[in-house]
């Protein structure tokens, strides 16, 4: 069974003149239709018709949380769907494709017989052979030109970084190679690798494993760049990168990998450049990604408490920026806090606080407050680790500064 | 093994003679080529032999042989000179011919369009080093991958990409091989497999080792009927690159169909391939990961091809990549803007006598395959395919505004959703060149 992929309307042309449907009021039920497929909103926006549709997917979307399962809200209806961690979504995600599409490969080190280092592509050596699983050697720079090339002449690799941080060694192929080519060939020859892996801030890993490396990558023309944060929009996003003929980079969060869901049966694929409504509210946008999406979530429910009424976008798409799900929000609550775990300078932060006050400079009331990592190496020690990344602390702190 | 210090011709600068006393290895002078290295006496009826390892988990053991252009003379020496004996027929001749004073006359032409103001930046020839490309290139099916350097204009036009398009792209203009937006250093072509042109040394050689994955890829897992062959084009400095090494070693350990073709022409704008290189013999760095490691006198195309088949065919049959040193020279300077200086006029004039479209001239002379009269025909020919394309770049236009933004993402949904929420490349400023993005 095929499935759609969510773009402006359902083809890949782009002259429709459909293009305002974005707030999707076509979907199709999902009432009783095991087994049908169905192309994927993450605009759960509730001005929109307030169908059972809708909520269903804002439910999906905020039970991930925590890592306790979907309870009382969903027991008197069936449960579809099947539980799964974040690594296991990432899985099956890259499972389905490879099955789908035999040009696709996975190239890394370790994770053939090894598994991958965090089991991604756990089995996958033996279903596929070793040259779809390729074992690389330790040369980040020349696999990732290798998975450049073997996209160039027809195939369509995923390259994982052991670490995000390994990358930067293959910083001058992502830059010049991935990012260019198309460009520089005028067009001929289209680059659709996937390049992922985990990154972010874990525990006490050390300055060096503990990287963010988005905030490099994002000037770089002619890539894309995602971040999932839970099972469900893992399994999407890596999906949906694999489909697409850009190179993507899909950034991965160390902590998450556990992280419990349970997600549909039927496939889906999710929308590169979309952003996702995690909780629609009326005071204060806080836009995030990846693990701090957690922290926010936590904050969340004490702002709550306190009487607030915050609007939580996961931004996913790093490069470009959804604006159009942000612009909708700073629109509707005029204050914006964008929370991060990427280094205050430079960061996707700054590239964002930049975009809003360009486009939505009337509809703000307030500047935008930014919660970045503190711009210090990561510590080992773990007092002082916590002290680098933002807290859902700071984060409640923020919004009551802004919102008084 | 010899390692003469007959006739000082090669050192712009005194190298202390300390070094000389070394351990043969590492003598550094870089003389008559003929009497370069062999590593073994004897040599072997195959050019090459490698022991091909049973599994592979086991340790490869490859021996290996380097080979100098004396084996091929020695061929030539044995023939009586009799048609049959040669390395090339009549055709195969004039095909080369034509293909090395194509290089020639376009680079020429190059040069002076670049200082007529028809072209900018860095733009780096090829003068001197056609047997190289002529001899490997037109061993090559339209299907089999080339990957260049920066001095590719010649390589494009070897592997077919009309001398229309790659002046077109010279000059900017919308009719080039890449619509104008790669220039000098980026000559793609989709059609003739050409995979770049890169601007950074070394870049090129793992997506070349890629698109060899991608041939083993096919033949092995999408079971399709695949031989192609990748061809790797660089010079002395990049083999001092760490992506160098590393793409020798995956070539190697997955016996990739590519041919790692070294042109040393013994600079790397400025720095001497001596000083910059510990051990500067390139072709046993082949050895040292598994592979044969080939040296051969780049400027003789007859002997740069005899290479050239026994290392494609070996890739063909599966047997695995090969590393090939072509010792040849670049009569320029490293590039248009590259005053030359550095280098002994005298090492100039003694490249320039083994010019190797003279030497081919004079080897179909002698062996009686053409007449002079037919290669003044090809010439003449050459010369005015050289002038249409410089007729046809001059009037082709250059690249509208509406250019600016395509080509940027294949999927152009890259650009993402703008604040009205429509795709920014619906946005009719994007096919305009002016949206802001």
């Amino acid at each position: 069974m095929a499935a759609v992929t969510r773009g402006l309307g359902a083809t890949a042309a782009l002259s429709s003149a459909n293009s305002k449907k974005f707030q999707f009021t076509t979907r199709r039920s999902l009432s009783g239709r095991k087994g049908s497929f169905f192309a994927v909103e993450s605009n759960g926006n509730p001005r929109s018709s307030l169908n059972r549709h809708n909520n269903r997917t804002r439910q999906l979307v905020t039970n991930a949380v925590a890592t306790k399962p979907d309870s009382a809200a969903a027991s008197t209806v069936s449960k579809p769907g099947h539980e799964l961690l974040l690594f296991e979504a990432l899985r099956e995600g890259l499972e389905e494709e490879m099955d789908r599409d035999p040009h696709v490969c996975v190239m890394g080190e370790d994770v053939g017989h090894y598994g991958g280092s965090y089991k991604v592509t756990k089995g996958f050596a033996d279903k596929y052979g070793d040259l779809r699983v390729l074992d690389t050697p330790i040369a980040e720079n020349s696999f990732t030109g290798m998975a450049i090339g073997a996209a160039m002449t027809g195939l369509r690799p995923v390259v994982e970084g052991m670490n995000m941080g390994f990358l930067l060694l293959a910083f001058n192929q992502i830059s010049n190679n991935c990012g260019m080519l198309h460009y520089t060939s005028g067009g001929q020859f289209k680059i659709p690798v996937v390049i992922r892996g985990p990154g972010g801030v874990g525990r006490q890993l050390g300055a060096e494993h503990s990287q963010r490396l988005e905030s490099y990558f994002q000037s770089i023309p002619g890539i894309q760049m995602v971040a999932c944060s839970t099972p469900y929009n893992a399994k999407g996003l890596m999906k949906a990168a694999i489909r697409s003929d850009n190179p993507v980079i899909l950034f991965e969060h160390v902590l998450l990998y556990n992280l419990k869901e349970r997600i549909p049966d039927e496939e889906y694929v999710l929308n590169l450049e979309e952003a996702e409504m995690v909780r629609p509210g009326e005071h204060v946008t806080i836009l995030t990604y990846s693990r701090m999406r957690y922290h926010v979530m936590q904050a969340a429910k004490t702002l709550v408490n306190k009487g607030y009424d915050p609007e939580v976008i996961d931004i996913r798409s790093l490069k470009p920026f959804d604006l159009y799900t942000i612009g909708n929000s700073v629109k509707k609550t005029h204050r914006v806090i964008i929370v991060e775990e990427c280094m205050r300078t430079g960061g996707i932060g700054a590239s964002l606080t930049a975009s809003i006050n360009e486009n939505f400079h009337d509809y703000l009331d307030a500047p935008i407050v930014c919660l970045s990592s503190q711009d210090v190496p990561t510590p080992y020690a773990a007092s002082l680790e916590e002290w680098t990344v933002v807290q859902p602390a700071q984060i409640v702190a923020a919004v009551e500064q802004l919102c008084q | 093994m010899a390692c003469s210090a007959t006739a000082q011709i090669i050192q712009p600068l005194s190298i202390n003679s300390a070094r000389s006393v070394d351990n043969s290895d590492a003598c550094a002078k870089i003389l008559n080529p003929s009497s370069f290295l062999v590593s073994t006496p004897r040599i072997n009826k195959k050019l090459f032999s490698v022991n091909k390892s049973i599994s592979p988990f086991a340790r490869r053991s490859a021996t290996v042989f380097a080979v100098s252009s004396d084996v091929v003379k020695e061929k030539k020496l044995k023939s009586n000179s009799s048609l049959s004996n040669l390395l090339i027929t009549k055709e195969e001749g004039l095909e080369l011919y034509e293909d090395m004073y194509l290089g020639r006359a376009f680079e020429d032409m190059c040069a002076q369009m670049y200082y007529r103001g028809k072209m900018f930046g860095f733009v780096h020839l090829y003068n001197g080093q056609e047997a190289v490309s002529t001899g490997f290139i037109k061993l090559l099916k339209k299907e089999d991958c080339v990957v260049s350097t920066y001095r590719d204009h010649v390589h494009s036009l070897s592997k077919g990409v009309p001398a229309r398009e790659v002046m077109g792209e010279l000059f900017g203009k919308t009719t080039g091989c890449c619509r104008g937006q790669g220039g000098s250093m980026h000559m793609f072509s989709k059609e003739h497999n050409v995979l770049g042109g890169f601007a950074f040394i070394g870049e090129g050689i793992p997506v070349a080792t890629g698109a060899a994955f991608t041939s083993k890829y096919k033949r092995e897992v999408l079971k399709e009927d695949c031989d192609e062959v990748t061809l790797a084009f660089f010079g002395d400095g990049t083999c001092n690159n760490g992506q160098f090494f590393e793409c020798l070693n995956m070539a190697a350990l997955w016996k990739l169909p590519i041919v790692f073709v070294v042109e040393n022409n013994l600079w790397a704008i400025g720095m001497s391939h001596l000083r910059a290189t510990s051990d500067p013999q390139i072709w046993k760095k082949g050895p040292a990961f598994g592979m044969p490691g080939v040296h051969v006198d780049g400027m003789d195309v007859l002997k740069v091809r005899e290479v050239a088949k026994e290392a494609i065919g070996r890739a063909r049959r599966g047997e695995g990549p090969t590393l090939v040193e072509c010792e040849t020279y670049r009569f320029r300077g490293h590039s248009l803007a590259d005053p030359d200086e550095l280098r002994d006029p005298a090492e100039k004039a003694h490249y320039a006598t083994r010019d190797p479209i003279t030497a081919l001239k004079k080897y179909m002379a002698e062996n009686k395959l053409a007449a002079e009269a037919e290669l003044k025909v090809i010439e003449k020919k050459i010369d005015e395919l050289v002038e249409d394309a410089v007729e046809f770049a001059d009037k082709s236009p250059v690249p509208a505004r509406s250019q600016l933004l395509e080509n940027v993402f294949a999927d152009p949904r890259g650009f993402g959703i703008g604040p009205d929420g429509k795709y920014r490349c619906e946005d009719p400023k994007f096919t305009q060149g002016t949206a802001h993005v």
